[in-house]
């Protein structure tokens, strides 16, 4: 099974160090996952004009065909302006509307202030149903307090990110056999 | 413009023809894939086969991009045209924002008089836009390309001594424009998405509508139908002069069960492949019900769906894709006998109007 992390701003770096924890805790816990970071900041996306993922050039295709080829997803995002970041935004504007289908998706939040606890909910998660993903509904959200020189310096984020990525393994394993068990109750 | 010109005959009931995308992927039953000349024969010899069991049509698609081997559609068309007697010869679709239509039209014009009049064209603007990078086009262009050369189209098409002047493409002043197809003008009708705002575009062109349906509930379908023929008449109009024509997955074994097991993994895999992503098998499985245009079943409950949707749709012409994602050619060939044998004669029996 393979995990695809998203850390997806282009700019500063709290996102990032996020995501660097999560993959170290996956590949800690769960060492058969396959896990590949993109961060968004090392690649040059254009933005999406209408066209077929998989006839884009370059970095577009290289992302786009990562992210369609996960069995999980754990999308990354600071909160810009009250929302995601565009950078992140047009990630999902590269893929097919239904893009998600048959993929866990579950989220990590860095803000700077907690006022932004609800805009994953209000924002990143109607994203994310409807291009049909089954999303983990508990998400992380850690402050920039927690930061500091690149690094989580409180405890608890950590603890929270283990639980973070058992939930959302215990969702993949779950919905991979609810996936199994409907497509064996056809008789093709 | 009558059903007349556009070479349809409501007395013989519901045209049924066959189309193929002239898509090249392996048999997701064995892996293997045939070569691309054997592919392109067997589409030949998938015409033959047709028309001798009464099929109305076959029609080819073109795609540029990989996974396919029909890019140059209408040179196939013409190696149909050369081997068949009967049946009408069509494009499913051609894409017309990345031609030029003056090479179009005389391609087509030329497989009218190669068959005597059986040629037709269906101008669409490509679901895969691969192609205009290809070709040299600006996909910004994608709505403004298609609609002025389907305008030059049609203008060739009505008349011989063409002056025009447009956009993308340098003026024609006097031009003559051959050769002339063999009954005076050629049936061009415009393909069409499933959407009311896609279907209304042929009504604005005053030419007939071919609709794509994969799958789903017929009376979604029928709402660009009814839209198509609404938006003609307060145009001035008469819809009752527009023929109506539909495209889907079709498959026919002997039992339902079989024609599920058989067809789907051709459908998933390829679309994978073909459109980045499989079809759902739960979409798949919706497809049995009466009222789910895909007809993949036994003869008699296709017969009852085909039947079913001409109730709906009112629509003139109904062409099948039987042959996507590497169905080997012994199940083409028996899914021609089923429909010569047991589909057509019902279908024909039942829609003719006398």
């Amino acid at each position: 099974m393979s995990t695809v992390l998203i850390s997806g701003s282009k700019v500063g770096s709290k996102t990032r160090t996020a995501m660097e924890a999560v993959r170290k805790t996956i590949e800690t816990n769960y060492p058969d996952e396959e896990v590949t970071l993109l961060d968004l900041s090392e690649f040059d996306l254009v933005f999406s004009d209408g066209r077929d993922y998989r006839e884009y050039k370059g970095d577009t295709k290289i992302v786009t065909e990562a992210v369609m080829a996960a069995d999980t997803l754990i999308i990354g995002t600071p909160i810009f302006q009250a929302s995601i970041p565009g950078s992140l935004k047009n990630v999902f504007d590269l893929l097919p509307q239904d893009g998600l289908r048959e993929k866990v998706a579950s989220i990590v939040v860095t803000a700077g202030s907690v006022k932004h606890f609800l805009i994953a909910e209000t924002q990143l998660k109607p994203i994310l149903s409807y291009m049909k993903a089954q999303i983990v509904q508990d998400y992380l959200f850690i402050e920039e307090k927690d930061f500091f020189r690149k690094e989580i310096v409180n405890d608890d984020v950590h603890f929270r990110i283990e639980r973070l990525i058992e939930n959302t393994y215990l969702l993949s394993g779950t919905y991979k056999k609810m996936l199994q068990e409907t497509e064996d109750a056809y008789d093709f | 413009m009558t059903f007349e010109d556009y070479r349809i005959d409501s007395s013989n009931g519901l045209e049924f023809g066959l189309y193929t995308l002239g898509d090249h992927l392996a048999n997701p039953h064995t892996d293997k894939r045939i070569p691309a000349h054997q592919r392109l024969e067997e589409i030949i010899e998938m015409a033959k086969l047709a028309e001798e069991a009464g099929i109305d049509l076959i029609s080819v698609g073109e795609s540029h991009q990989e996974h396919f081997t029909t890019q140059a559609h209408s040179v196939v068309l013409s190696a149909i045209a050369q081997a068949t007697e009967k049946m009408k010869v069509s494009s499913s679709s051609t894409i017309l924002s990345t031609s030029d239509p003056v090479r179009v039209f005389e391609d087509f014009a030329t497989i009218d008089l190669l068959s005597k009049g059986r040629a037709e064209i269906v101008a669409g603007r490509a679901s895969r836009v691969g192609l205009f990078e290809l070709l040299g086009y600006d996909l910004r262009d994608y709505e403004e390309l298609f609609e002025e050369k389907f305008e030059l189209l049609l203008k060739i098409n009505q008349q011989e001594i063409v002056s025009w002047e447009g956009e993308f493409r340098k003026p024609l002043v006097d031009a003559h424009i051959l050769p002339r197809p063999y009954s005076g003008q050629l049936p061009i009708w415009r393909a069409v998405g499933g959407t009311p705002a896609s279907a209304i575009k042929a009504a604005y062109q005053g030419v007939p509508m071919y609709q794509a349906m994969l799958g789903g509930p017929a009376s979604v379908f029928k709402r660009p139908i009814d839209a198509y023929r609404d938006t003609l008449d307060s145009l001035g109009y008469n819809s009752e002069e527009f023929p109506v024509a539909t495209a889907g997955f079709f498959y026919a074994a002997e039992t339902t069960q079989q024609a599920l097991k058989e067809y789907y993994p051709h459908i998933n895999e390829g679309m994978k492949l073909t459109n980045g992503r499989g079809f759902p098998k739960q979409a798949f499985a919706q497809g049995r019900h009466r009222g789910n245009v895909m007809n993949v079943g036994s003869p008699q409950e296709i017969v009852e769906k085909i039947l079913y949707q001409h109730e709906q749709f009112n629509h003139q012409r109904y062409i099948a894709q039987m042959d996507f994602g590497g169905v080997p050619f012994d199940k083409i060939m028996k899914n021609i006998e089923l429909i010569g044998e047991k589909i057509l004669p019902e279908v024909k029996k039942y829609t003719a109007q006398k």
